[in-house]
């Protein structure tokens, strides 16, 4: 690769031992990217938080410098880190601290998330705990360069605001934090941005079932292809957009996807296809979306025992929704609500007093935490409205009586322990 | 004994070789295995049941959640992981995820390893030359 003189003084330890180490392993993955030099990235969105045995197989002290020297730096000595250089958020991988038995770990992985979240603002991160950074305070700008890690939050940076990031990994990102560097490579490059398939869709789009249905149908279509969905009729709202994105990351590799006259890169399918001729076109129709959510719904059973919502992190929107939905009924005796979402929007569903109906009906509202984090057990017949969810929840948690449905029948199904949505 | 030689570019140096584990698709990370043992646990996976240890992986792409590469070193600091990848084309996750094991891996190849190469294969990969040398199974 070549490098600048900031580059060669970080690598050659000019500018200390931190930027030194995060240099020499970004240089390698630079290398491993084919990319031949490095671009300026000042957001960085990224995940910081072992498990307790994880920190202490490390550190038997518990002592997050000498963690973080050997775990992200490769290095036995232990390096303290100053301050990050770019600005940096922290994704939902944390617990909250007010419900350690609900989640996996219980009160000792509270207590290593907290270890973390502390370092994490000594270095100067913000402790945003959150998979949707850009709905509470991390908002890049088009075409901003950004190292970011969690794919629901990588393909909305790329896709709905038009910035740029490759698929970070934490220790990819936390490298590009101190540095403020990342491999000029991937999505950073514009070539390497146009739609290069079309997803054509020929069903209604009108709920987040149907938007989270299409990211996950076209994920494991596509492979590394840029898909244009095209044929979309009515403007998606912001958690529609979320979902097409996170669904469409946990089947398959969709970074970025573009819909024309909504989408910043895509005015038109003639501009973000550069005028491609004869791209193929995938069609999405009535029986392509029924066997998509037949991979999803697939419990037998219709007493349903767990609902699991916020994945991604809800908007303020879907909170207050519940809210309304729950306003003078209680969760089935049967049944757990559970719902995750951001401290950020957490403090406003306090005010709003969204947190205290939803508490009073008997659902729990957890901040900072993921649906992948919660104890589940594996027998249970569980409900969501989210596509990546139930991608991911069979997958580390043992449970195979899953339904997805819309938000409503979520919320029905919470207060008659009893599954009634559509089949599609 | 029949051989085939693919040559591709470097995405991590080093020499290993192994039994190939072939799929015609792209790989995930979260999820997919016990780390503990380096078996694919994923219900529905083409290697679901097979443990990656000690193996070559030959597959399309990454896919899935962006702690993919951190599956992989947890591997290999287990020493429960692969010895080498061959990717058809590699992305951001799979780089990351072999710079983190630190084994050798190829990409872009003249030919299209998961069309060539066949599970149970002996592959061995020259990450540096970028070589990746095929000995066919005996039928």
């Amino acid at each position: 690769m070549k490098l600048t003189d900031d580059e060669l003084d970080m690598l050659g330890g000019k500018q200390g031992p931190a930027k030194q180490k995060a240099m020499e392993f970004l240089v390698q993955y630079g290398e491993a990217l084919g990319a031949e030099q490095f671009v300026d990235t000042n957001n960085v969105t990224l995940t910081l938080c072992p498990g307790m045995e994880e920190l202490r197989s490390m550190s038997p002290s518990l002592n997050m410098d000498e963690y973080i020297s050997k775990d992200s730096l490769d290095s036995d000595e232990t390096v303290v880190i100053d301050k990050l250089k770019a600005f940096t958020t922290s994704n939902a991988t944390y617990r909250d601290y007010a419900y350690p038995e609900l989640q996996k770990g219980g009160k000792e992985a509270c207590e290593s998330a907290y270890i973390a979240e502390k370092y994490c603002q000594r270095i100067g991160m913000v402790t945003l705990n959150s998979c949707t950074p850009y709905q509470c305070g991390n908002i890049p700008t088009r075409g901003e360069h950004c190292a970011w890690t969690e794919s629901s939050a990588i393909a909305y940076c790329n896709s709905i605001l038009g910035a740029k990031t490759n698929i970070e990994g934490g220790h990819s990102a936390f490298a590009s934090a101190i540095t403020g560097k990342t491999p000029l490579a991937g999505l950073h490059l514009d070539e390497n941005r146009k739609g290069t398939v079309i997803v054509r869709v020929d069903v209604e789009m009108d709920t987040v079932l149907d938007w989270g249905l299409l990211g996950y149908f076209a994920g494991a279509q596509v492979g590394l292809e840029v898909p244009v969905y095209t044929n979309i009729k009515k403007t998606p709202d912001l958690f529609q957009l979320m979902s097409v994105g996170a669904a469409g990351m946990s089947s398959g590799t969709i970074a970025l996807f573009h819909i024309p006259g909504i989408t910043p890169e895509a005015a038109t399918l003639d501009m973000v296809t550069g005028g491609g001729k004869n791209l193929r076109v995938v069609p999405y129709g009535r029986e392509e979306r029924r066997k998509t959510h037949k991979i999803l719904n697939q419990s037998t059973k219709d007493d349903v025992e767990v609902v699991v919502l916020g994945c991604p992190h809800y908007n303020l929107e879907r909170i207050a929704a519940i809210a309304n939905l729950l306003e003078g009924k209680n969760v089935h005796e049967n049944t757990e609500l559970l719902i995750t979402i951001g401290n950020a929007q957490k403090a406003i569903a306090d005010r709003q007093g969204y947190t205290d109906t939803i508490k009073k009906a008997g659902g729990v509202v957890l901040e900072d935490s993921c649906g992948t984090h919660l104890v589940i057990d594996p027998s249970k017949v569980l409900a969501s409205d989210s596509a990546k969810l139930l991608h991911y929840i069979p997958r580390m948690t043992g449970v195979h009586d899953t339904l997805l449905g819309t938000l409503e029948e979520c919320i029905t199904a919470a207060t008659m322990g009893k599954w009634t949505g559509r089949v599609l | 004994m029949e051989k085939l030689v693919l040559k591709g570019r470097k995405v991590y140096g080093g020499i290993a070789e192994g039994y190939a584990l072939v799929m015609k698709d792209a790989l995930g990370g979260m999820g997919v295995y016990d780390v503990s043992t380096g078996t694919v646990t994923e219900s529905g996976n083409h290697w679901e049941g097979e443990a990656v240890t000690g193996k070559v992986l030959v597959y399309k792409t990454g896919k899935g959640s962006s702690s993919w590469a951190g599956y992989y070193k947890s591997m290999a600091s287990l020493g429960t992981g692969p010895v080498a990848h061959v990717i058809t084309k590699s992305n951001s996750q799979t780089a990351l995820g072999v710079v983190l094991s630190k084994i050798p891996a190829v990409t872009e190849l003249d030919q299209d390893p998961t069309e060539v190469i066949s599970t149970g294969d002996w592959v061995k990969v020259d990450g540096d030359k970028g070589i990746v040398e095929v000995t066919r199974k005996q039928l």
